[in-house]
């Protein structure tokens, strides 16, 4: 059964009232058991929970330390495209900000790598708007082809595609996908994206199955926060994340946490969430889902960043560039040619991160797969 | 305490160490040598022979131990031996420890496909340890097929919980004339002792060691556990008695 139905049929109302009935001594029953199912992960992100968020925290970190041990991966991004049909209200790259565009040539993306590369990136993710004349499935084939030479992990973050498609860039090398559904509220999903084909939120919805179901050895999931009510999100996000976990047992999931940045498109979050709603999220997934993936990337600033290390952060991006063309330019030509996604908050270099990462008590791996795999 | 052999090769220590999940190169090293093993297992996925960076086998020196790359991520016996061929192209070594655990969560071994690609790598001359569930029947299977050890779980990786197949792995090593090593799941010295009692040739720690708060110092509590096990297997254990010995022997009237 596809996600999109076990979405429609979840008693959402009955989620929140248990959420409102919950009490503190039940947030610690919670945190006496091995394993919490899906009422207990409500329970964690109830506002009673927010009071025991250091008993919480202190689990996760223990939990994430034994499934994934002292270490950070990272990765880079690497923007292909800022060209894009669509015009969701909150990106940089909306079709009707229509100034400095620019798909990247292929010798181009592998200037870019190139940099990457010497950088010690050994993971990287490739990003695109949505315009398929220019950014096309041919176009995908032929870049991942010209980078998996060079890197040991190609994931994608790219429009949703049919699964003969995603097969297609599996073999051409790519290893992970990443798609997330902005907002798991169709009827806020359906305002934020009003034309375009991301104004399709089934067809989206269920890309992360046809991914897996494609052979995607990784399959990154998230919601952009700040569009929809935090905790209808995070609820989504859970069972969205626990579906694939069960359903596609050899693909790894993976969830991350972006929240809504200062862009172009000048959109101002109509539901900010907080640093605290932040991490109560990150920790109550750690909780009940041990194995998955969490990642966080350069939209956060640094402070934030360090500290969220140890409490079940496992993947983080570090010295990324969100325009194409932006690590193999100075950052004066870029913004003249290229816009940005977004604007980054951490801008420290890989180095910097590293050192950081290793100030924690944590490893920062810069290589954890080999493209001898594919 | 009697010297550990495998394929010819043989070994003071009992105690082989995984190098994943450190928090830097500096402890591990420290840790391996705390440990005084000298058998150190690596992720060939880790691994790379291109940076210049400084990356994980800087901290394992070759000249000390016995590098035991392993095949972690593989999810069929294709995907295990095409990384037996990297590991042996790269680093001409022939030993491998074959991990086939197509489940990324939970990472338990594939057993079919394990089977499958140790039959292969052996027929290439590899020096197969094959990572396994605890089922004595695969044990003695994968023997046939010429591997080198067999490595039963004691409970899932990381998970800590000691010999949950502790009676499995007692017919394993009744049954098998191939070394022994309990593999992943010994959370506590204690656990890795009472594997070496029970008869286990050797054990395999990674997690407990590397996030422990002083991985050093646990890595020197395992070498101490895994000692004081063997040797007390190789006196022999009395079993446990629930009754108290007649001082007069019940029978005595008979001799």
């Amino acid at each position: 059964m596809s996600f999109i139905n076990i979405l429609k049929s979840a008693d959402m109302l009955g989620f929140k009232s248990h959420a409102r009935n919950v009490k503190i001594s039940d947030v610690k029953d919670v945190l006496k058991k091995e394993k919490i199912g899906f009422k207990d992960y409500i329970t964690l992100l109830s506002e009673p929970a927010a009071e025991l968020i250091d008993d919480i925290a202190l689990k996760s970190r223990h939990i994430t330390n034994k499934y994934f041990g002292k270490t950070i991966l990272l990765y880079a991004p690497l923007y292909v495209s800022n060209e894009c049909e669509n015009a969701c209200v909150y990106c940089g790259f909306r079709e009707d900000i229509p100034e400095r565009r620019k798909t990247l040539s292929l010798d181009e993306v592998l200037k870019e790598a190139d940099f990457l590369y010497r950088k010690g990136f050994r993971h990287i993710l490739l990003v695109s708007g949505e315009k398929t004349d220019k950014v096309s499935v041919k176009y995908l084939e032929e870049t991942i082809c010209g980078l998996h030479k060079n890197f040991d992990s190609i994931s994608l973050e790219i429009y949703p595609l049919e699964t003969r498609d995603y097969s297609k860039l599996i073999s051409a090398g790519a290893d992970g996908l990443t798609i997330y559904q902005e907002s798991y509220g169709r009827e806020t999903y359906k305002k934020l994206h009003p034309c375009g084909p991301k104004s399709d939120y089934e067809f989206r919805l269920a890309a992360p199955e046809r991914a897996a179901l494609a052979g995607f050895r990784r399959v990154n999931i998230g919601a952009l926060l700040g569009l929809d009510e935090w905790f209808d999100e995070v609820l989504a996000l859970g069972l969205h994340a626990a579906y694939l976990i069960k359903t596609f047992w050899k693909t790894q999931i993976a969830v991350s946490f972006p929240r809504v940045r200062a862009s172009a498109a000048r959109y101002s979050a109509p539901r900010p969430v907080s640093d605290i709603k932040l991490v109560r999220m990150i920790c109550a997934l750690r909780l009940f889902l041990p194995t998955v993936a969490l990642v966080l990337s350069t939209r956060e600033n640094e402070a934030l960043r360090d500290n969220l290390i140890p409490l079940g952060i496992t993947q983080m991006s570090a010295e990324s560039k969100t325009s194409p063309g932006g690590y193999s330019a100075s950052a004066s030509e870029i913004s003249a040619i290229a816009a940005a996604q977004f604007e980054v908050e951490d801008k420290r270099t890989l180095a910097e991160v590293m050192e950081a990462i290793s100030k924690k008590g944590y490893d920062p791996v810069l290589k954890d797969w080999d493209k001898t795999y594919l | 305490m009697k010297a550990f052999n495998i394929a010819g090769k043989e070994f003071k220590s009992r105690l082989i160490v995984g190098s994943g999940k450190f928090p830097s190169n500096k402890i591990l090293k420290k840790a391996l040598e705390a440990s005084e093993t000298e058998i150190v297992t690596v992720s060939l996925r880790r691994v790379d022979f291109e940076s210049k960076i400084e990356n994980i086998l800087d901290a394992i020196d070759v000249k000390n131990y016995k590098l035991l790359p392993n095949t972690s991520g593989a999810r069929n016996a294709e995907e295990a031996v095409r990384l037996a061929r990297l590991a042996r192209s790269a680093g001409k070594e022939n030993w491998i420890k074959l991990e086939v655990t197509p489940d990324p969560n939970y990472l338990l071994p594939d057993s079919v496909e394990t089977l499958k690609a140790t039959e292969l790598l052996v027929k290439e001359g590899f020096v197969v340890l094959p990572y396994i569930n605890a089922d004595p029947v695969l044990a003695k299977k994968l023997a046939e097929a010429g591997a080198a050890t067999v490595m039963p779980l004691g409970s899932p990786i990381g998970s800590h919980r000691g010999l949950d197949t502790r009676e499995s792995i007692g017919l394993i090593i009744e049954q098998s004339d191939i070394p022994v090593i309990v593999d992943a799941g010994i959370g506590a010295p204690s656990h890795a002792a009472e594997a070496m009692e029970l008869g286990a040739d050797g054990v395999m720690i990674n997690t407990a060691i590397a996030i422990s708060d002083d991985p050093v110092k646990m890595a020197e509590a395992f070498k101490l556990a895994v000692i004081s096990g063997r040797k007390a297997y190789e006196v022999g254990i009395k079993p446990p008695k629930k009754l108290a010995s007649a001082s007069s022997p019940l029978t005595g009237f008979l001799r």
